[in-house]
């Protein structure tokens, strides 16, 4: 103890200390290396259209897990993010659905999922912030009450979503394809939120709730903030979810919740809150999905697939954690 | 007042009281819905839930941020173990057990493993696990049929054994028993409570930390892995993912039951009482008669409600 006090603090290594400052490099590595070895089993998947085809189907993962990402980094977490891209998903299709085809039902629809989403973030900031409910069970609470909410909206899968909206998804503007300048602009919002005082003002949160309040941040207030961000975006990944899928489903985004968790933790974000990037869990959301890509091409039998893809998974999770950690400590 | 006010603390006294309420409201909704044979099979129901419960119990207690969400991929893969194994036959039983228990400890082993020597969050490893567990789940399903309950096991889960009650009543019982008197009156218990209030205090008075969490995730795996012979025994038969709809429960109950998230403070006797709760809950929804989106709503709605009774966050102060 004594001698650790007398030495200057070591001076980090310099990839050590890269890794501290970009927490996404990691995850970015495991990308890269899972995309070449996409491209070694499957030439085609690096091609243009592999590439856009990957976006275009995990563009709403890729968008709930940077939705996660808001809460987690205050130490928060929202196991309802599914059932809000479930919910998100049937009100826009039962809206386009009630107004008719045309570019303007679409921009309305999209208006008002994105009121649901922001609503249904706003319910989770008050029973987690304000009650102070415990984030996992509360949320997990309201979880059954969005999909309820579903339900009754649309009882069964099916509803199609109008072709204006689905052909735009899939389609392409001048040459370039929909999901790539759906992309382009997520990135530019990213940039612009994580210049925002409330990105810091989230992490500072999570760091040290007790420490924040006592140097004068609302703590509560921007949890509630952090929620319905998560809320908004949940509700982008549902106008994707439509776009690849063309159709209402009130369970669709059910089974996103827990993949949007491993999203963040294989983005290299700490699930107590304080520390992480928006962008790792982007890439996190495009190795799950290159996993998944990977695990087909390389001729796994159908029936191992998700057992195989679930070991890769929870490797990949083990292995982001054990980095980072070497990095950080 | 403040008397009565301190009892309105006591998270079991809280839960019993509700559970009566919710009895008396479903009797109100329908009646003959707290009528004995009705209340029997809410028990039945509740003790499934339960079993699980209880391993997640112990993780939580353990601190941490000790979670189990592999729990549900536990249940469902060792309710079709146990279908294989016993094939309908009585003389089956015994290994369908052996292999079950195995199969829950050896899964609980590596999230112990996992948890302790890599110190990967709980939360992280189990979820990990969870889609390993899912993923296994169907191989096994496309190589062999699903199996069938012994008639010996559904008897011991559905009909009535000693006073009326089933044998899976008195197993939850038993387990009530042993549990409360490992947490209140062993060693094993005192350093569970040790590990998840104090980690860094507890290692120093001497306390085996790692062993003792990994052997607090074994359990759960055990715990889970009974809960799906168990069920098996219940439906006859199991279907996939069955033991999905007990993941998150389990941690509801454990956290009705008083027991708080951050470890280290409450017991199984809540735990069982908040696996009842959730049942009668749950038993009122199916019996009045509302479409699955009304259901949902106000099922969710009263769990939120009732969150508000226990555990939450202190307000912050400067």
């Amino acid at each position: 103890m004594v001698d650790a006090v007398a030495k200057p603090p070591r001076e980090p290594g310099s990839v050590k200390r890269f890794i501290e400052r970009y927490p996404f490099l990691p995850a970015l590595a495991i990308m890269l290396l899972l995309l070449a070895l996409n491209g070694i089993w499957q030439p085609r998947s690096v091609s243009l259209v592999g590439i856009t085809g990957l976006v275009k189907t995990y563009m709403a993962l890729m968008l709930l897990a940077v939705a996660q990402t808001y809460v987690v980094y205050a130490g928060d977490i929202d196991l309802s993010a599914g059932a809000i891209v479930s919910l998100v998903n049937v009100v826009i299709v039962a809206a386009m659905a009630a107004m008719g085809d045309s570019g303007f039902s679409v921009i309305a629809a999209m208006a008002i999922g994105l009121g649901v989403g922001l609503a249904c973030g706003l319910v989770n900031g008050v029973v987690v912030a304000t009650f102070r409910l415990q984030a996992i069970v509360a949320t997990f609470a309201t979880s059954i009450f969005f999909t309820g909410l579903a339900l009754w909206i649309m009882p069964v899968a099916g509803t199609p979503a109008p072709a204006t909206f689905w052909r735009a998804y899939g389609g392409r503007i001048l040459e370039i394809p929909f999901v790539f300048w759906a992309a382009a602009v997520l990135a530019l919002i990213l940039y612009l939120l994580a210049r925002t005082r409330l990105a810091l003002q989230l992490l500072a949160v999570g760091d040290d709730a007790q420490g924040a309040y006592q140097s004068g941040l609302p703590v509560t207030a921007i949890r509630m903030r952090g929620y319905a961000l998560c809320g908004l975006f949940a509700a982008l990944a549902a106008f994707c979810v439509t776009g690849d899928t063309a159709s209402g489903d009130p369970l669709v985004g059910g089974k996103m919740t827990l993949f949007s968790v491993a999203a963040v933790v294989l983005g290299g974000s700490a699930l107590a809150g304080g520390y992480g990037t928006v962008v790792g869990s982007v890439f996190g959301a495009l190795i799950i999905g290159l996993i998944n890509s990977l695990v087909y091409f390389v001729g796994t039998p159908s029936e191992w697939q998700n057992l195989v893809q679930g070991l890769a998974i929870l490797v990949a999770l083990m292995a982001g954690i054990l980095v980072g950690r070497r990095a950080r400590s | 007042m403040s008397r009565l006010l301190d009892l309105a603390r006591q998270p079991l006294l809280v839960a019993l009281a509700l559970i009566v309420v919710l009895l008396i409201v479903g009797e109100l909704l329908s009646p003959g819905f707290a009528s004995p044979t009705q209340i029997m099979r809410l028990l039945i129901v509740a003790a499934l839930l339960g079993i699980v419960a209880a391993g997640q119990n112990l993780v939580i207690l353990g601190g941490r941020e000790g979670i189990d969400l592999s729990v549900g991929g536990v249940v469902s893969l060792s309710a079709i173990i146990a279908g294989n194994l016993m094939n309908g036959q009585d003389a089956g039983i015994p290994l369908a057990i052996l292999g079950c228990i195995a199969t829950g400890a050896l899964f609980g082993l590596a999230n112990g493993l996992g948890v302790t020597l890599l110190r990967i969050p709980p939360l992280v490893m189990t979820l990990g696990m969870l889609g390993v567990l899912q993923g296994l789940l169907v191989v096994i399903r496309q190589g062999i049929p699903s199996g069938r309950a012994a008639p010996g096991l559904s008897q011991f889960v559905t009909q009535p054994f000693l006073f009326g009650l089933p044998g899976i009543i008195w197993l939850w019982v038993a387990i009530g028993l042993l549990l409360a008197f490992l947490l209140s009156r062993t060693v094993y218990g005192y350093r569970v409570y040790a590990i998840g209030s104090n980690e860094q205090a507890a290692r120093m008075a001497g306390v085996p930390v790692a062993a003792m969490r990994v052997s607090l995730f074994v359990l759960s795996g055990v715990f889970a892995a009974i809960a799906g012979i168990c069920l098996l025994g219940y439906s006859g038969s199991s279907f996939a993912n069955v033991g999905e709809q007990y993941m998150l429960p389990s941690i509801i109950a454990v956290v009705f039951g008083g027991t708080s998230l951050a470890g280290g403070k409450g017991g199984y006797t809540g735990t069982m009482a908040g696996a009842m709760m959730l049942t009668v809950l749950q038993g009122i929804l199916t019996t009045v008669n509302i479409d699955e989106s009304g259901r949902q709503m106000i099922f969710g709605a009263t769990l939120l409600l009732l969150m508000l009774f226990y555990g939450r966050g202190r307000a912050m102060r400067a």
